[in-house]
């Protein structure tokens, strides 16, 4: 149970990277953490004592293995968070471009 | 059990490091330590498919990252920050841990899960698909319509880049 | 001094003998992804990976005279076509979207298993030129000069 408690841990250091820093890419680096947390929860969840891997090899006949589900739902977010940390990217440099600061503060008051 | 405890903390101390340095790249790479953590945690708990994917999509993100700030100068103007943001932002973080604290008796023992569904799945895959590969037969088979959701999603944030790249900057053809 | 781009004559020489190699084993990673861990999405990314190391190692305009984004486009929208078509195939032959209808040999074989090794191949074309296509949108970018406005 403490390690749920410290995989919560490493969401809330994201969240608070998230909220409080002003930089656009400090931003991105923040929702990096948090998908990194959430995808180890969920692999957290399926674990399971004195189990092997889910590949069926030719010489082992025991069935005992890990919960294959959540391994299949992860797989997928992993590729997804990539294309969105690509796209978050794209944006930033084209507001750089626009108004040569990362800074969110002065880009809130520079009208257009 | 120890080392899945210790590569933890590790990661929890690189968040921390990739988030108050000052200088753009060294976060970035601090970021990639992360992500390096994670994929030692997939190997530790069994699930090589997802160790292989994670690696390499860990690598492409940081080259994208890099590309994206290493010709920008650190800002060396810091604005004042505002105290209430973090009283707030401190408030919320705390809420949120200590109700997450309390669910966390709900749910299931590290290391005993439910295996209500994935029991069906491990006892027909070999059957009905004649594949060894169990995560890769639910993904394509059992399935389907998820990966089919996952592809239209890569096209749709490959077409969004180009769209928001297009105009300005692009080397025009010789 | 066309030939100075890129990195030093020792990275080209040596890139010219590991980019076939990572090439090779992507491709290794894509067919066996019924047999053992890996699977379509991870060897696309090894071989999207493969063409970032020669646009790196021989500067952006000797590597993309070849590799441009024309030829990109036409093999992403080709991944995708070719996913949807296996997937409708189950739809034509028993009327079922999605189902299994290819023949399913003996396991531990490569030509096993139905429509997985099919798919696997579609989605790995897809997203081996879509994610070159981003990194040759963010790479072929130039910061001009003039900052506010417009």
């Amino acid at each position: 149970m403490s390690l749920y408690f410290l995989c919560l841990i490493l969401l809330a250091i994201g969240i608070w990277c998230l909220l409080v820093k002003k930089n656009l890419v400090k931003k991105i680096i923040g929702l990096g953490i948090v998908e990194y947390a959430i995808n180890l929860f969920f692999i957290l969840l399926g674990y399971r004592f004195d189990a092997q891997a889910p590949i069926i090899a030719k010489d082992s006949n025991s069935m005992i293995m890990v919960d294959p589900l959540p391994q299949a739902l992860i797989l997928t977010s992993i590729v997804i968070g990539l294309g969105t940390t690509a796209l978050m990217v794209a944006l930033a440099v084209r507001i750089y471009e626009k108004y040569g600061t990362f800074d969110i503060s002065e880009i809130r008051k520079l009208r257009g | 059990m120890i080392e899945l405890h210790v590569i933890l903390i590790l990661m929890i101390l690189g968040a921390i490091v990739a988030m108050e340095i000052e200088d753009l790249l060294s976060s970035v790479i601090a970021l990639g330590a992360v992500g390096l953590g994670l994929t030692l945690e997939f190997l530790l708990l069994k699930a090589p498919d997802l160790a292989i994917t994670q690696l390499v999509v860990e690598i492409l993100a940081l080259i994208i990252l890099i590309r994206a700030t290493v010709h920008f100068g650190v800002e060396r103007k810091k604005y004042k920050a505002n105290p209430l943001y973090f009283l707030f932002a401190f408030m919320f973080v705390g809420v949120f841990l200590w109700f997450s604290a309390k669910a966390l008796k709900e749910i299931p023992n590290f290391g005993f899960p439910i295996m209500k569904v994935s029991s069906y799945y491990l006892t027909q895959a070999l059957e009905k698909t004649h594949a060894t590969n169990i995560v890769s037969a639910i993904i394509l088979d059992f399935r389907g319509y998820d990966t089919l959701g996952e592809a239209t999603i890569l096209f749709t944030s490959v077409i969004g880049i180009l769209a928001v790249l297009r105009k300005k900057g692009r080397s025009h053809e010789k | 001094m066309k030939n100075e781009q890129g990195m030093s004559i020792i990275v080209k020489r040596i890139t010219r003998i590991t980019v076939s190699l990572i090439f090779l084993f992507g491709v290794y990673i894509v067919l066996h992804g019924h047999l053992t861990p890996g699977g379509g999405f991870a060897g696309g990314v090894i071989i999207a990976l493969s063409f970032i190391h020669v646009v790196l190692a021989f500067g952006k305009d000797f590597a993309l005279r070849r590799l441009n984004e024309k030829l990109a486009s036409i093999f992403e929208s080709l991944g995708a076509v070719l996913f949807l078509t296996v997937s409708l195939l189950g739809l034509f032959l028993a009327g079922i979207f999605f189902l299994n209808v290819l023949p399913k040999g003996k396991p531990f074989n490569l030509l096993s298993s139905g429509i997985i090794l099919p798919s696997n191949i579609a989605i790995f074309i897809k997203v081996g030129a879509g994610l070159f296509m981003i990194f040759i949108a963010l790479a072929m970018l130039r910061i001009t000069e003039g900052k506010k406005g417009e």
